[in-house]
């Protein structure tokens, strides 16, 4: 016989109440990285078996990897650089944006919110071509060419999206604040402007900080989407080393399995990082 | 009508150089008509066994088994935490490649799964590893009293799960799960990497041919907005339709 949890109970026992239950459901993940290596240590000696059943004279896939590692790992960190630099973009804009939604003037707060919901809206990849394609490869200020080179036009690819989601982030902070601060502020005569920078942002940024990591995380996973439209990325280098190596079909696994576990050393710290924030400061992304 | 659209854009081409080749060249209307058509396929395939991935594993991962619970976390935590399109790439070429495959007649390769097919797999289980989580969440918001007082009326366990716990736990999840369906469907634009005719990949073909990238995007952007909001529409339908009075926030 099962008993029940003492305390906590309420009238009609139906449904917990949400706020009650949202620190407890985010249960940190027992997983460490050695986890992901020891997989990805399988998934090399499966491929290596399957390496070895085709002939001594090949290299073992891991013998491959370690070769290429450093131009492989080179391409990393330029995926990395893309992403930190159109989160910085992103976000510039964005903030912004997310303040333009809460304007007083009726016009401004809609325009903001339909430019907001278009670029959430539309996929990424789109998006990325949109900036590919559109964005002229050069601009002329006042005399001065400046060049654009494609990848710095994919940096603004990935912005886009990044700014609107940056926005909705600040427009749902500042919104979940109770509206006693306002007031608090009106009454001790502060202006509104007063009230939104010395007051509300200040507040809002402890909550806009796991958000804002979650997006991060989520821009890094997508700059391999830059290999389609033809810059030297990660994804880029491991079909370039594929065909280096002569194009085994039993090397693919493994390359592509290496390029998952990069990614997944990176972003998996962030992703635990994000939620040990989220049950610190108590809020839901 | 139509004959009366097709005139309209070729005038519009004539007079002001904006070419929408999709509304009065019949190759190029029916190739982008099939592009949107492949979209709506992958989506609704991926969408439903990303559902069934979720609802399977948010119940396994209640299992009393430690093995199985650390499966499904493993499974959740490698598709969350790496780019979806290497996902694609590894299952597409990685495994394609190392799965058997026959010989047509003409001697031609023919592998065991077809690009879409991989292309509904990958997605499926990135959008399922998601719905696991997001159903678990709403499993957990469903009290322990509840399941006891199913299991004191007589349900089994798997019945209980089936009829009391996933009915409650659909009703608190489903703004997260309208979320990830949204995501999903973007994501579906990622098959065109390994060539499935979806709508990105007829519009690149399109404005390949018809040198007309600009107005393709304008209408490619179009064609994701109004797709993204039928699918809100439609799952705020279901929303109000599952709403019980009086439960829930």
């Amino acid at each position: 016989m099962k008993t029940g949890t003492p305390g906590k109970t309420t009238d009609l026992p139906v449904l917990l109440d949400v706020a009650q239950i949202a620190p407890k459901n985010i249960r940190l993940p027992r997983l460490r990285l050695w986890h992901g290596v020891a997989l990805f240590g399988a998934v090399l000696l499966f491929s290596s078996i399957a390496g070895a059943q085709t002939g001594p004279a090949e290299a073992s896939p891991i013998a491959v990897i370690f070769k290429w590692m450093p131009l492989l790992l080179r391409g990393f960190l330029f995926n990395l650089l893309l992403s930190v630099l159109s989160m910085a973009l992103g976000t510039i804009l964005g903030v912004p944006l997310g303040l333009m939604q809460l304007s007083n003037l009726r016009t401004l707060r809609a325009c903001a919110w339909a430019f907001t919901q278009f670029f959430r809206n539309a996929p990424w990849l789109v998006l990325l071509f949109f900036a590919m394609y559109l964005v002229p490869y050069q601009f002329e200020l006042g005399g001065v060419i400046v060049p654009f080179p494609d990848w710095v036009k994919a940096v603004i690819g990935f912005a886009l999206p990044v700014m609107a989601n940056v926005a909705e982030i600040v427009r749902g902070a500042v919104q979940s604040l109770p509206g006693g601060q306002w007031e608090a502020a009106e009454s001790l005569a502060f202006t509104r402007r007063q009230t939104m920078w010395m007051i509300i942002l200040p507040q809002c940024l402890q909550r806009m900080l796991p958000p804002w990591m979650n997006v991060y995380s989520i821009i890094t996973m997508s700059t391999v989407l830059a290999s389609i439209v033809g810059i030297n990325e990660m994804l880029t280098l491991t079909a370039q080393v594929h065909n280096a190596e002569g194009g085994r079909p039993d090397l693919l696994a493994p390359l592509y399995g290496f390029a998952l576990l990069c990614f997944f050393i990176y972003c998996y710290p962030i992703n635990l990082w994000t939620v040990r924030l989220e049950r610190r400061f108590h809020v839901k992304s | 009508m139509l004959q009366w659209i097709a005139e309209w854009f070729r005038s519009l081409y004539e007079t002001t150089g904006l070419n929408f080749t999709i509304f009065y060249d019949p190759y190029d209307a029916k190739q982008f008509i099939a592009g949107i058509g492949m979209t709506i396929y992958l989506s609704v395939v991926s969408i439903l066994i990303s559902i069934v991935i979720g609802v399977i594993g948010a119940w396994l991962q209640m299992s009393r088994f430690a093995l199985v619970r650390g499966v499904i976390e493993v499974f959740v935590v490698i598709f969350r935490n790496t780019p979806p399109l290497v996902q694609i790439f590894f299952f597409y070429f990685g495994l394609g490649a190392l799965l058997p495959s026959s010989y047509n007649d003409i001697g031609l390769r023919e592998p065991l799964l077809t690009n879409v097919q991989w292309a509904i797999v990958s997605l499926s289980l990135f959008a399922g590893a998601f719905n696991i989580e997001i159903f678990r969440s709403g499993i957990q918001a469903v009290p322990r009293t509840t399941i006891e007082a199913a299991e004191a009326l007589g349900y089994t366990q798997l019945g209980a799960y089936r009829y009391v716990v996933l009915p409650l736990a659909l009703r608190v999840c489903l703004p997260a799960l309208n979320n990830n369906l949204v995501n999903l469907l973007k994501t579906t634009t990622l098959a065109y990497a390994i060539a499935v005719p979806e709508t990105l990949y007829a519009s690149a073909q399109i404005w390949a041919q018809s040198q007309n990238v600009t107005e393709m995007m304008c209408v490619l952007l179009a064609v994701f907005v109004l797709l993204v909001g039928v699918l809100v529409w439609i799952m705020h339908r279901w929303e109000r339709a599952l709403r019980i009075p009086g439960f829930g926030r």
